[in-house]
């Protein structure tokens, strides 16, 4: 794979993580192609979204309703404080078409803070990224997070 | 100063209100442990759980670890996960299968799946001239008192007498019958994915909130709002916008005022119903083509039975929530006075179109996942709920609601019309919890 592909990766993905831990909801939602999905399966031995127990299982229409539902000033677990912060690395391009579409694996953590609890998330982000006019777009982001198997304390808000 | 309380427990509830304490003092949580949840039916697990033989799942019945094992003999047995040698706990793993017996990790002492001891190394010259061997029954794992199952669904008691998980579930067994009936095959099978959400509060007030009426205008207010919204410009651009848009856009399109136009029964033993509001049948092709399904397995009378019952949560207190025309249920197992855990499963429709399932599931991710856009206002509330009645601000819990125009039949309390959001169901748990605290010495 070449530096050019490792370098618009690595980009993207510390530029969809600042989406996030900034709060920029349409932004984020923006990344995904028409048809993306947003998936964190239940453990890692699930191969598809479609029509399986999922964490998260969101085209963009249901990203929305996440969106809108955190912006309503009812939101009443929204009310407390609360912030996140990503890290993602060990970015490996598995793939790279000749159309410059890319599949991309990555490992993240981030920190979650609400009130006075500081909670830890990690795991494996898979990025199928099509190459598009205006940079990439995310056909399918696969979330395989550690802690997806452990019993949730409290439970995710927003995505991962 | 606390023994003196205790003993006079019965009178920490009254009929429209309860002491706090009875969701904060740890010696309470204690004694319901040992008065209740060790001695009523408590829901293990689903049969299609464990299929093969040496199959286990972990369970915890009040504080009590178990395990629910399928054995040799077809049966389900459910067991004290522990060896009866030095207390080593049997199985570590959440479930999984044992293989054609239980060995103990330790001394490699060996068990049947009905927990009688198979083996111990060398036993002739360990244990010759002890009280210790094949049969000394202390020597085998302990069965639960009584375990039974009902349309599948396995329950436990760790206490001998009582009465039988039919006469204990009476009429809340619609629950089951509801689900079941639903699939052509008359009977359902599990989904194999738990979801574990833990929740920072008693266990008590996840049962409360479970039929509470006028709550889920207030709380999920915000998700109902932006699902409607996105409901809206879906049917715009296609027509029709999926049936999974209205289990969330429900929860702001049927306004606060409306919530009295629904209705709960409560029965003995703190088990609830409220009947069902979501218009589960509509007249779309995947529905369509359910029911004819279902007119060829159970004939057009009996299907219009089926589908014409009309409920949304069944509440087998203490320790479980069904929604049967979804098809998934909560169970709750108490972590500690402020601390509860709730496993959420689903399940299919043996003979059932796929999209059938697929409603199921819509409602299983959307709303019971750990991502959950409505359970995650609720968990709010409790934590906060469990903080406030932590204060001295004030010595009890009110359910006055519509206390006094209850309707009592038969032993079944109904509100009455245009009183569904009254707090008849909280009163009917406390009753049950205070006999069930009150009658056990």
């Amino acid at each position: 794979m070449s530096a050019k592909h490792q370098h618009a990766a690595e980009q993207f993905l510390y530029r969809q993580a600042d989406l996030l831990d900034s709060k920029r909801w349409q932004d984020w939602i923006d990344l995904f192609s028409a048809d993306g999905v947003y998936w964190m399966p239940p453990e890692p031995s699930y191969t598809t979204w479609d029509g399986t127990p999922a964490i998260f299982a969101e085209d963009k229409n249901l990203m929305t309703v996440r969106m809108k539902r955190v912006l309503h000033p009812d939101a009443w677990s929204q009310r407390p404080l609360w912030a996140t912060n990503h890290v993602v690395s060990n970015v490996v391009v598995d793939k790279a078409a000749k159309n410059g579409d890319l599949v991309v694996r990555s490992r993240f953590h981030m920190l979650e803070l609400r009130r006075d609890d500081v909670r830890h998330f990690a795991g494996q982000y898979t990025h199928q990224l099509k190459k598009t006019k205006g940079g990439y777009r995310i056909k399918l982001q696969r979330v395989d997070m550690t802690n997806a198997q452990a019993a949730y304390d409290y439970v995710l808000q927003v995505w991962v | 100063m606390l023994q003196e309380r205790i003993a006079d427990l019965a009178k920490f509830v009254e009929p429209d209100r309860v002491r706090k304490e009875v969701y904060t003092d740890p010696q309470i949580f204690e004694l319901e442990m040992a008065r209740i949840h060790e001695k009523v039916w408590i829901y293990c697990g689903h049969e299609s759980q464990v299929p093969k033989a040496g199959d286990y799942y972990t369970v915890q019945v009040g504080r009590q670890p178990m395990l629910m094992v399928r054995g040799k003999d077809k049966l389900v047995h459910v067991l004290y996960n522990r060896c009866p040698h030095r207390g080593n706990m049997m199985c570590g793993d959440r479930h999984g299968n044992t293989g054609e017996f239980f060995r103990c990790s330790y001394h490699a002492w060996t068990f049947q799946h009905d927990g009688k001891l198979r083996s111990i190394p060398m036993m002739e010259s360990g244990y010759a001239g002890t009280r210790y061997g094949m049969d000394n029954p202390d020597c085998s794992m302990k069965m639960a008192a009584r375990v039974e199952s009902y349309r599948g669904f396995v329950f436990a008691s760790l206490a001998a007498d009582g009465p039988t998980l039919k006469e204990f579930l009476g009429d809340s067994r619609i629950a089951f019958d509801d689900m079941c009936d639903r699939a052509p095959a008359g009977e359902v099978e599990v989904v194999p994915n738990c979801f574990r959400v833990i929740q920072h509060s008693n266990w008590k007030i996840f049962l409360e909130n479970q039929l509470d009426a006028l709550h889920p205008s207030v709380v999920h207010q915000s998700t109902g709002r932006a699902a409607h919204e996105v409901e809206k410009d879906i049917a715009k651009k296609t027509g029709k916008a999926p049936l999974s848009y209205h289990m969330l856009s429900a929860f702001a399109t049927v306004t606060i005022d409306k919530w009295d136009d629904f209705q709960t029964l409560n029965y003995p033993h703190g088990h609830c119903i409220l009947t069902g509001y979501m218009g589960l049948r509509p007249q779309d092709p995947d529905t369509l083509a359910y029911e004819k399904v279902m007119h060829k397995a159970y004939g057009k009378t009996r299907t219009e039975e089926i589908l014409g019952v009309n409920i949304h949560h069944v509440l087998i207190y203490p320790g479980l929530s069904v929604q049967s025309p979804l098809q998934q249920l909560r169970a709750v197992r108490p972590l500690g006075v402020d601390k509860t855990l709730t496993e959420i499963w689903h399940f299919r429709l043996k003979g059932a179109p796929e999209p059938i399932y697929r409603r199921s599931l819509a409602y299983y991710n959307l709303v019971n996942s750990p991502s959950t856009l409505i359970n995650a206002d609720d968990l709010e509330n409790f934590w906060k709920c469990q903080q406030g009645l932590g204060s001295d601000g004030g010595d009890w819990v009110s359910f006055g609601r519509y206390h006094g125009r209850d309707l009592e039949k038969d032993g079944v309390v109904e509100t009455g019309p245009g009183m569904g959001t009254s707090e008849a169901p909280m009163r009917n748990q406390m009753k049950a919890w205070a006999q069930y605290m009150g009658n056990a010495r």
